[in-house]
């Protein structure tokens, strides 16, 4: 009884108190965070108070909320009113947001309880956590191994059940990946699905918040619960949330299923192995499944590493020691400025502002952001041809499983391509999530990700349960 | 500069005018839009750039913009913000959010009282920086011990209007400005007001030799805070480049601070200083296309522009655009036009409302068109004379009544009888036997002193038109 839906369930009801949810779940923090290092704050008091609070509820008879008693964890590059949000950079040292993101009003409104802040790649650049100034996160499963990024500490503690729910953020596969290296459920919903304001951003045009969970019916929860119109984003798409939990068990008799040709290509030939296998699933559970092609994803990471830094280095402007966070003591405006910021961001940071601030130069914008800006209209448009004779897609979600620490870090390139398969979606905008189906030869999870047309959460979530289901039969019958 | 060198060279002006808008709020938040309140107080996430905060566009502004597009006889087409990339302590998020090369208005026009029109390129959308004041040293930012930075200014919605360099004199940027604040206020979007920021004017200031038709390597000029100063700016600035070039030397492509005390433009930086600002698509805003049913509605409620003003007030009036100007700029064309309406003298009620009306603002208030109309009426058919009808709209433009017959009446005021001033008349001819015989012999400059010795008799009650008449009548009979 570890699922959102239970806990939600059991706490409107009265059958538990949300007082001994999250008591049992900071007692799994205080046994393993010290190891696993998910958290770069946790909120014990403030946990308690919440449930405290919920319970006080159900007790008067009050209504309470979707998430009432659900223990979650926040990626900390959320804003968090008067309480610290790091982003896992030294930047922002000692600031602490005067608002809630959009999202964690939401979620307090729904009776969720935040256990802590997650940590990330610093600014969400990376794939491993290893970018984080307070130390990676380790991968619960293996902690030899990477869990994955850059939203490592929000998979990592779906993962060690810290909470059954967390929010990551992700600009290239920032969800899913992390999500497919530690086993656990991870969903980008559409652009513009989920509200950005008060998520600290990466790159505005790809940032999208999204739900980790054990299970595909929690995440379809969550979503429900974090998604809708918001007049605070003006990227928001102006309609409700949608319904998604009748889709889990929906099953996909009748739908249409392409396995993307070009993203099997240059993939472990394990991870591979396991996304045909759930193509073979999906046949059998009555969807017709094909190859397909959509050529231009394979421009999507060039696309992507031009793109994502060039809005990078301007986001990341602000962060210049004048209002807030680090300020380097220097005797002139320009001194100051170079040497918080040498001093604030880390190695990762600097190499993708530099990155960005070239690809928008005089000279060189054309060629570099325009020319990337061109890939992503094909990109979108190939998936729209697809999306005419399919109703879904599938691809594996990261090329690997879950990699040793430093096996990646001297190689910036390597560690680009583990977003190879997440990234196409971010570009396009579209909604794609990350399903554990089966484990590698190293017996860590495989992640298969299922992709959907703009706004088509609905029959993703479908072909997700009926993964999950499959995925679920066939480890009760080993 | 000698006039010689004046002479061999024509100046080449271009206007970037920066206008506060007045909405209620800010450009893409809530706060407060307000001019001289305490420091930081009208602040939030969003003005702020706080981390995690997005913009929201205000459709007010939008609005605002399409009505200064509409006025300045712009395209209105779809648009889209980027941003504009530079560090400065006073700009939240260290970009301007602007527009660049698909801006809300542009190729439009504004025509000058004397009826040339001057280009304008285009008429963008931008946010307001803070306002930063740099201590100790010299006021600027590389002297200075320390700064104080206000952002209640941050985020404030502005039009920036660029004008093409078509402007010949620093006169004619004076015009320009002036005509333009005027079309801005008409318009409702700004106030005008130069002293408290609301309009600012950077000129792009080249020479060429006269009749050449490439341009020169120009200047901009920064920091002038009235129309008295970009005349001044735009003067000093076109004699040290034609000096330069007359001496042989090349105007260098730089910003140039105005510096009001002494006179003078000094270097600020260099083209090869310049910024590269890294325009790119803001990614935090969509775009922008007002529909047809929106922008019919802006044109609709646009009051008339000052140049529709002067043509209609000088159709009336039966004389031209230009002479016009300065009482539709006084906001007087509209009580003229409606005494005229009313079948006032066109001359007599244009030379009362320049004149007296003009001169008592608080009174042209209240004065209405009919009364106005009555005054002007009653001067025209020799019922009062001049010098009468003066002191009565006196009277009531400093709300004594509102009845003209009233206050002449009052005053005892009524235009002599033929006979008692014919009297006077020939007195004075009787006391003047020179002049007198001067004027039989033709010289005409002799009436204006019978006129005046008349005058004095009757204590101004005589109307100078009839003593011309009589005095005709005593020569010719």
């Amino acid at each position: 009884m570890k699922t959102a839906v239970d806990i939600a369930e059991a706490v409107r009801t009265g059958e538990r108190t949300a007082a001994e949810v999250v008591e049992e779940h900071l007692g799994e923090i205080e046994r393993r965070e010290p190891e696993i290092h998910a958290f770069n704050l946790v909120l014990a008091d403030q946990a308690r108070q919440a449930a405290a609070d919920v319970d006080r509820r159900v007790a008067a008879g009050e209504s309470v909320g979707r998430l009432a008693g659900v223990p979650l964890a926040l990626k900390d590059n959320l804003c968090t009113r008067g309480l610290p949000t790091t982003c896992s950079s030294k930047i922002l040292d000692g600031w602490c947001p005067p608002y809630d993101a959009t999202v964690v009003e939401r979620l307090r409104v729904a009776g969720a309880v935040f256990v802590g802040k997650t940590n990330l790649d610093e600014f969400a650049m990376g794939s491993s956590t290893e970018n984080s100034a307070f130390g990676p996160t380790l991968n619960p499963l293996d902690t030899s191994r990477v869990p994955g990024g850059s939203s490592g500490g929000s998979a990592a503690a779906v993962a060690a059940g810290f909470s059954p729910l967390a929010l990551g953020s992700d600009t290239g596969g920032s969800i899913r990946q992390p999500a497919a290296f530690c086993g656990v459920v991870g969903v980008k919903p559409t652009y513009g699905a989920v509200s950005r304001y008060g998520l600290i951003a990466f790159a505005s045009s790809l940032d999208q918040i999204g739900p980790f969970s054990a299970t595909v019916a929690d995440s379809a929860l969550l979503l429900e619960v974090i998604a809708g119109h918001d007049p605070l984003d003006s990227t928001s798409i102006p309609q409700p949330a949608p319904s998604l939990m009748e889709a889990v068990e929906a099953g996909v008799d009748g739908l249409r299923i392409g396995l993307i040709r070009e993203l099997l290509e240059g993939i472990d030939p394990d991870v591979a192995a396991r996304v045909r296998e759930a193509a073979d699933v999906l046949s059998a559970a009555g969807a017709k499944v094909e190859e397909v092609s959509v050529a231009a994803t394979i421009y999507g990471l060039s696309a992507y590493y031009l793109i994502a830094p060039a809005e990078a280095s301007s986001n990341l402007s602000r962060y210049d020691g004048v209002r807030y966070g680090l300020r380097a003591d220097a005797s002139d405006i320009t001194a100051m400025y170079e040497q918080t910021r040498a001093a604030g961001f880390g190695p990762e940071v600097k190499r993708r502002i530099m990155l960005g601030t070239y690809a928008l130069s005089a000279g060189y914008y054309d060629a570099y952001y325009g020319q990337a800006q061109r890939v992503r209209t094909l990109i979108t448009r190939d998936f729209d041809a697809a999306y005419e004779h399919f109703d879904a897609l599938l691809s594996p979600t990261a090329p690997t499983t879950a990699f040793a620490f430093g096996a990646k870090t001297e190689n910036p390139l390597a560690m680009y391509l583990s977003d190879v398969c997440t990234i196409p979606s971010n570009l396009a905008g579209h909604p794609a999530m990350s399903v554990p189906f089966g484990t590698g030869d190293d017996g860590m999870p495989v992640g298969v990700q299922v992709l959907a047309p703009a706004l088509g959460e609905t029959v993703m979530f479908r072909v997700a349960g009926a993964l999950e289901a499959a995925a679920t039969a066939a480890t009760v019958m080993a | 500069m000698s006039p010689d060198a004046a002479g061999r060279w024509e100046v080449v002006i271009g206007l970037e005018v920066h206008c506060e808008l007045r909405t209620e709020t800010k450009l893409f938040c809530g706060c407060r839009n307000a001019f001289g309140e305490e420091p930081n107080t009208n602040v939030c996430p969003v003005c702020l750039g706080l981390p995690g905060s997005l913009p929201v566009l205000n459709r007010q502004s939008v609005e605002y913009a399409m009505r200064i597009g509409e006025a300045l006889h712009c395209d209105i087409r779809p648009s889209i913000f980027h941003r504009k990339n530079y560090f400065y302590p006073d700009m939240p998020k260290d970009y301007q959010v602007s527009q660049y090369d698909e801006p809300i208005n542009s190729d439009g026009w504004l025509e000058l009282p004397n009826g040339k029109r001057i280009g304008v390129t285009r008429a963008h959308m931008e946010e307001d920086t803070g306002k930063s004041t740099h201590m100790g040293g010299g006021g600027r930012i590389g002297d200075a011990t320390h700064s104080l930075v206000d952002y209640n200014r941050a985020g404030v919605p502005l039009v920036e209007i660029v004008s093409e360099p078509e402007i010949g004199s620093a006169e004619e940027a004076r015009a320009y400005v002036s005509e333009l604040r005027a079309i801005l206020v008409a318009t409702g979007a700004s106030d005008g007001k130069m002293e408290e920021g609301s309009l600012r004017v950077d000129a792009n200031v080249s020479v060429r030799p006269r009749g050449s038709t490439a341009l020169g390597t120009r200047c901009e000029i920064k920091n002038m805070n009235s129309l008295r100063s970009l005349g001044r700016a735009v003067e000093y600035e076109t004699g040290r480049q034609i000096d330069l070039l007359e001496s042989g030397d090349r105007v260098v492509q730089e910003t140039r601070h105005w510096n009001e005390d002494e006179g003078r433009t000094s270097s600020m930086r260099s083209k090869e200083e310049a910024d590269d600002y890294r325009y790119f698509p803001e990614p935090d805003l969509v775009p922008l296309a007002p529909d047809d049913q929106w922008r019919k509605a802006v044109r609709d409620s646009l009051a008339p522009m000052p140049s529709d003003r002067r043509r209609a007030l000088a159709s009336a009036a039966h004389t031209e655009p230009a002479a016009v100007a300065l009482l539709v700029e006084q906001d007087l064309d509209g009580l003229v036009l409606a005494a005229i309406g009313a079948g006032a003298d066109p001359r007599i009620a244009l030379n009362r409302a320049a004149n007296e009306v003009a001169a008592d603002p608080d009174g042209a208030a209240r004065l209405s068109a009919e009364s106005f109309a009555r005054v002007v009426t009653l001067e025209a058919t020799g019922k009062l004379t001049a010098t009468q009808s003066k002191q009565v709209l006196a009277a009531m433009l400093a709300g004594e009544s509102d009845d003209p017959e009233a206050i002449a009446e009052d005053r005892g005021f009524e235009a002599m009888d033929t006979s008692a001033l014919q009297a006077v008349v020939d007195q004075v001819i009787e006391a003047n036997p020179g002049p007198w015989q001067r004027f039989l012999d033709g010289d005409p400059k002799v009436s204006g002193l019978f006129i005046g010795q008349v005058m004095k008799k009757t204590q101004g009650q005589a109307d100078g038109k009839a003593v011309t008449r009589i005095l005709q009548e005593r020569r010719d009979g």
